[in-house]
């Protein structure tokens, strides 16, 4: 009872330590193992027994595939779920650079709750930092972000969901060149024309160019559709005295995105605005802007995936550890043969564990690759500020590691328990079972 | 069912593998619990006895669009119309912008319009002769730990006041209880202030209206009236669209996720392992008593009841897991959403989940027990106490 505790309480801090160990860790540790199982007296036995467990493997075909598979399921769920976290914030983030500045009213927590008076929308552009055209015009644009209701493609009828519509100034196609037309043309100032980013292209009926859809008792019309592969490509955009109008907020803007000359350049902007008399503005780059704005939903996201994936684990843990019980028990005599004839308990120990951590990583390349091929790229869609945000799940590196590392621990735990039974039952007993 | 006994027996013959297999099956139903009390909630979201009888009317443009206070007479003229509320999103935040509060400015006759909030009459009354007065939610004034009589400060990510300042601050008069705790789990974390006192002070605002919310008598007549109450704003520059509550809620759900498939899909793969995992447990089990079975064949036992017996052996074994796993749920779901600090709140695990879960078990014990149950049945007695 009191070593099953000790047993546990190793456990405990093993686990720990693995959760924080980074890839090289784990790569210097596997070589460090590797060396003792060639080298050493002990790790030659023990790789000896690994073998002939593993060279059983096939027989016990049905028993190994429950590990593998129940930890291929963790894996892939997890991994899957942690990929629409990562997605999610990916997408917003890469909204946001460096180098590119939006300016909001002080305190308002988004674009769309943000007013600035038409002073403002004046005097923040001639701020010192911001890049300038071959005009030599300052390459900044007021914009308003609001909310329009638009039927979902595919919908019942009637059915309408909410898009984020931004009308932007003239300089907005140059603070953010990434945005590319695709298809179609962009806007006419001045016209009730509108451009559709691809995400909201998808979500919503009637976004071809060409085509009229009605924002409230107003036709607009389509004139082309464009891609950006961030957080834009869900918003349509429009010109904004035109929007502005529809909206009745006559002369005031929501905020200003500005580019700078060069990342540096942000300090003295920020500093010049918050200098000035005449303004009350929060001065941030749209990097930190975009990230905070995903950072609630991102751990809401993380956390529903860790629960999820650490009930699942248990599940699978118990599953392992019923089938290493089971390949140790039909083994008993074998094992306790071995250590008649001298094989020491760590050799057994370390030939029983090996032999499940090789099933835990196949389950977690298995899982891990499955969550891969369905979930990489797969498009889902949330509420972002005020509308529908589309975003694809991005299986990375890093959650695929992370996986593999969860695997491994199922599989550490799921073996250590059935190792340590086989390598302490009385040598006698074991002898005469069966 | 005089079998019992000996079925009970089987399963526990191996305790070890019996109990580590109990808990695989615990841990799949406790997960089913909580994602079906998740999925749930989502679909439950704005059906109400209370919801139904309320029409939503926002701005046909968007939901952000506000619509001009005049509406609030004409509305009340169409006939099958009750009551008429109406209230502005105010946008609150205690101390840091991103501490949102879930604050609305309300018209004086709200609550009338929301009998599932609980509110003392003497606290209403106070909340109508304050101007300033503020009415909290429960879980919020838990969570800042305010209390009647106190006056706080609370910033507006959207309204500057006519000084121009963001900082509000409101007394607190009363505290708001849900009556209902399975439909409205918004109510306990409001926070109401008055329309009339938020339109007064901020210049941006000059006697518009967020949305309006009808009460309507007959619930039968709502489709005509919510077409009535458009009809108003027709072809004006603040057309309507009015919808049912439940509708309303509905079509936000869909678009904050698609759970239904999150849910499913995460289900699929925990019951696909599931059944991998007893299956093998099933196997074993069988495999191992391959002499018993065939000394009860001899002493009499039909195929039939082998077959029967080894079915009801699996179909005990999920079901026992199952019902532990979703009683734990049970248990656990009102732990969680009470420590979640309101950013949760399930609902516990209704009949609807407790007759999919047991169909569920049912189910995959079946599935379980075919083979080994079929193995069992076609088993030669000869050979089997052979050692063939």
């Amino acid at each position: 009872m009191l070593f099953n505790l000790l047993l546990v309480l190793i456990l405990t801090a093993v686990i720990a330590l693995w959760v924080i160990l980074p890839w090289q860790g784990a790569l210097a540790l596997a070589a460090l193992f590797t060396a003792w199982l060639l080298l050493t007296r002990r790790g030659q036995q023990a790789s000896s027994v690994a073998r002939v467990g593993i060279s059983t493997l096939p027989q016990r075909l049905g028993a190994s595939a429950v590990i593998v598979v129940g930890i291929a399921g963790v894996v892939g769920v997890l991994v899957a779920l942690l990929a629409m976290a990562e997605g999610y914030s990916q997408t917003l983030r890469n909204t946001g650079s460096r180098d590119t500045a939006i300016v909001l009213r002080g305190a308002s927590a988004s674009e769309v709750m943000s007013v600035l008076d038409s002073t403002s929308v004046t005097l923040i552009p001639q701020a010192p930092g911001i890049a300038r055209d071959a005009q030599g015009r300052p390459i900044a644009s007021p914009e308003i972000v609001v909310a329009a209701n638009l039927p979902i493609k595919n919908g019942a009828p009637g059915e309408e969901g909410s898009v984020q519509l931004r009308g932007v100034g003239e300089q907005a196609w140059a603070v953010r060149p990434h945005v590319r037309i695709v298809e179609g043309r962009r806007f006419k100032p001045g016209l009730r024309e509108l451009v559709v980013g691809k995400g909201a292209a998808k979500q919503f009926a009637g976004m071809q160019p060409g085509r009229e859809v009605r924002l409230g008792s107003q036709t607009w019309t389509v004139a082309g559709v464009f891609a950006s592969g961030d957080a834009l490509e869900s918003e349509i955009w429009g010109d904004v005295p035109v929007v502005a109008d529809t909206y009745r907020r006559a002369g005031s803007r929501g905020a200003v995105t500005a580019r700078l000359t060069s990342p540096e350049a942000f300090e003295g902007f920020k500093a010049a605005l918050e200098a000035n008399p005449q303004l009350k503005v929060d001065v941030e780059t749209t990097l930190d802007y975009f990230s905070k704005q995903s950072e609630r939903m991102t751990k809401v996201i993380r956390i529903i995936g860790i629960t999820v994936g650490i009930i699942m684990a248990i599940g699978a843990m118990f599953g392992a550890l019923n089938t290493m019980f089971a390949a140790v028990a039909a083994r008993a005599r074998e094992i306790a043969t071995l250590r008649a004839i001298g094989f020491g308990g760590l050799p057994v120990v370390v030939a029983v564990m090996l032999e499940t951590m090789l099933l835990a990583l196949a389950g977690g390349i298995l899982g891990g690759l499955l969550a891969w091929a369905i979930f990489n790229d797969y498009s889902a869609s949330t509420l972002g500020a005020v509308g529908q945000l589309s975003f694809e799940l991005k299986v990375t590196p890093e959650l695929l590691w992370t996986g593999l590392k969860w695997a491994l621990a199922i599989g550490f735990i799921g073996g250590l328990f059935p190792a340590v039974r086989a390598a302490r039952v009385p040598v006698t007993t074991a002898l005469r079972e069966l | 069912m005089k079998y019992l006994h000996l079925v009970w027996a089987s399963l526990f013959r191996r305790k070890t593998r019996t109990l580590l297999t109990l808990v695989s099956i615990i841990a799949a139903f406790l997960l089913f619990g909580l994602l079906d009390a998740v999925r749930t909630s989502f679909d439950q979201a704005g059906h109400s006895a209370n919801g139904a009888q309320r029409l939503q009317t926002g701005s046909k443009l968007s939901f952000i669009q506000t619509l001009p206070q005049a509406l609030h007479a004409r509305m009340l003229m169409v006939p099958g119309v009750k009551d008429v509320t109406y209230a502005n999103w105010f946008g609150g935040a205690y101390q840091d912008p991103r501490n949102a509060v879930f604050s609305l400015a309300v018209a004086p006759n709200y609550l009338d319009l929301y009998p599932e909030i609980l509110v003392s009459d003497a606290e209403r009354k106070a909340f109508a002769a304050t101007r300033t007065g503020a009415l909290v939610g429960e879980r919020l004034v838990e969570r800042y730990g305010w209390k009647i009589g106190d006056r706080i400060p609370l910033q507006s990510t959207i309204f500057p006041n006519r000084e121009g300042s963001k900082d509000w601050s409101f007394d607190i008069v009363g505290i708001m209880r849900s009556g209902d705790q399975k439909n409205s789990a918004f109510f306990d974390q409001m926070f109401l202030l008055h329309w009339k006192y938020f339109d007064e002070t901020t210049p941006y605002n000059r006697g518009q209206v967020g949305w309006y919310v009808t009460q309507v008598n007959d619930v039968n007549q709502a489709d005509r009236i919510a077409q009535a109450i458009d009809a108003i704003s027709a072809n004006s520059d603040h057309e309507t669209r009015t919808q049912t509550e439940q509708a309303a809620t509905a079509a936000w759900m869909k678009q904050l996720a698609d759970i239904g498939l999150i849910v499913g899909s995460i289900m699929g793969a925990v019951f696909f392992t599931l059944l991998l995992l007893s299956g093998n447990t099933m196997m074993q089990a069988v495999r191992e008593r391959t002499n018993e079975l065939a000394v009860l064949k001899t002493i009499g036992f039909s195929d039939f009841s082998v077959l029967a017996m080894v079915l009801a052996e699996s179909l005990l074994l999920l079901v026992l897991g199952g019902l532990l796993g979703l009683a734990l749920a049970s248990v656990i779901i009102p732990i969680v959403s009470a420590n979640s600090g309101g950013m949760l709140k399930l609902p516990p695990v209704g009949a609807g989940s407790w007759t999919l879960g047991i169909a569920l078990m049912l189910l995959i014990g079946l599935l379980v027990g075919a083979l080994p149950a079929w193995r069992a049945m076609r088993l030669n007695i000869v050979d089997a106490l052979a050692g063939r």
